[in-house]
């Protein structure tokens, strides 16, 4: 049997509507993923503790509010404190283009944005976790 | 084993590790049960059920609340559906809970129900020796919430606090049967809204009605997402235990939830061997052929069946 895939969607930041993030929890969960959803304005300290707690395999963040700069490398650099930069990061919404590469260079594994189909969501994920 | 050493310093990364291993591997979650049992014992185990929707992740966010105000260490296991068409699940009691993220001594893990049925999972009950031994002094299971199927939450926890809401209106009846033995206490939440006296009236005057309950329990009205009366329900809970302890029903009712979990592990082992010996024959399947073609009766096939993994 192969392990179920755990993963943490979280919606951080000040903006208010979460229906991309629970569109996309819905998503992983019909291609057999368990889905931790934590809900609107987490700072990424809650999230990585949950993360923890939750022994998940992928936290995924969904970004609006324009503070993915801020948001990422947060979240990243408490995983890398707390021995958990295993957990694949990766992020959607509204992120621009040029913004990408150093995002990616930081460590977040994919970002997906608008108009991403979530099926390729879903195969990556199952590529690039590890078994 | 270096993450059970890990997790009884405190380190929640591998307490989550071990409950990881437990959910996903048969194997290594034994040995992990094995090493950790003779650690467990020590926590206070509470149920929290009642319906989808009736506030249970709310009463529990605030649960904690007061407890950490008595400086205890706290577990939690919040059980959600597992979609059986896909799997998959989501679960989300966390949402509730997220004032306690960051707090050192409040371990939160959701659980998906996995195929299980019964408003557990599979695992809970090890899941729960885990936070045990990580030395949690009470730790709440949150059921999945649906109604006849809460009989199990009995079987794993010390005292079952049944969250009831205003407006369930006749499903009160029809559900009482079941649901009146399971409930140590009965929290009424909602009670903001019209009809929560009535409620609590009514589930009182059912309890009178109820035999063979060794304690009439009692039934606190809360209001949770206000964090009114909460402290009317911790205490409540302290008293359920101090009872159980007094009287002797603790050991009886943990001895009895033993003789349950024990029969659950033969059986699970008896059903894989049954599978295992016959599948050279084709397993269960030529069996239930056989009964089909009226070839042969279901007792002479039991017994074939027993003969096969030598217990006849
Ligand atoms: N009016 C009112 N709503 C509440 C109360 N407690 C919880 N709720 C709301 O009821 C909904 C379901 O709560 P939740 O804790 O998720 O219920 P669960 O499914 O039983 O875990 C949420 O929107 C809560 O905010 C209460 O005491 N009064
Ligand atoms: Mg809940």
């Amino acid at each position: 049997m192969s392990k179920t895939i755990r993963v943490l969607v979280a919606k951080p930041g000040l903006d208010g509507h979460d229906r991309g993030a629970k569109m996309i929890a819905r998503s992983l969960r019909d291609a057999g993923m368990e889905v931790i959803y934590t809900g609107l304005r987490q700072s990424p300290e809650q999230i990585v503790a949950a993360a923890i707690q939750e022994d998940v395999d992928v936290i995924g963040m969904s970004i609006l509010s324009g503070a993915h700069n801020h948001l990422f490398p947060k979240v990243i650099n408490l995983l890398k404190e707390q021995n958990a930069e295993d957990i694949l990061v990766i992020g959607g919404g509204v992120i621009p283009e040029e913004d990408i590469p150093k995002l990616k260079e930081m460590g977040v594994k994919a970002i997906f944005t608008p108009g991403t189909q979530t099926k390729d969501t879903v195969e990556f994920i199952k590529n690039n976790v590890k078994k | 084993m270096e993450l059970i050493n890990k997790m009884l310093e405190g380190d929640k990364r591998s307490c989550a590790k071990l409950i990881s291993i437990i959910e996903n591997d048969e194997k290594g979650g034994e040995k992990i049960v094995k090493e950790i049992y003779p650690m467990t014992g020590n926590a206070h185990v509470i149920g929290i059920t009642g319906p989808p929707g009736g506030g249970k992740s709310t009463l529990t966010d605030k649960l904690i609340k007061h407890l950490r105000k008595k400086d205890k260490k706290i577990g939690v296991i919040a059980v959600d559906p597992t979609s059986p068409f896909s799997g998959g699940a989501i679960l989300g009691d966390r949402i509730r809970m997220n004032d306690h993220a960051l707090d050192p001594d409040v371990f939160i893990r959701s659980m998906g129900t996995r195929g299980y049925l019964g408003g557990l999972s599979k695992q809970t009950r090890n899941a729960v020796k885990v936070l045990d031994a990580y030395g949690c002094d009470y730790i709440f299971i949150e059921t999945v919430g649906v109604g006849q199927s809460e009989v199990d939450i009995v079987k794993a926890a010390d005292t079952v606090v049944m969250v009831m809401v205003p407006g369930l209106g006749d499903d009160i009846q029809s559900i009482k049967a079941g649901i009146m033995e399971i409930g140590d206490i009965f929290a009424v939440n909602k009670s903001d809204l019209m009809g929560s006296q009535r409620t609590a009236t009514e589930i009182k005057m059912m309890l009178d009605l109820s035999e063979n309950l060794d304690r009439r329990p009692p039934v606190v009205m809360v209001t949770a997402n206000r964090n009114e009366n909460i402290d009317k329900l911790v205490e409540e809970i302290d008293a359920h235990i101090a009872y159980m302890e007094e009287t002797g029903n603790l050991e009886k009712r943990r001895r009895s939830n033993f003789e349950d979990e024990l029969l659950n592990l033969v059986e699970i082992e008896i059903k894989k061997l049954i599978k295992e010996k016959t599948e050279a024959d084709g397993g269960i399947k030529t069996y239930a052929h056989q009964l089909l073609s009226r070839d042969i009766d279901p007792y002479t096939i039991r017994d074939e069946i027993l003969e096969k993994i030598n217990l006849k």
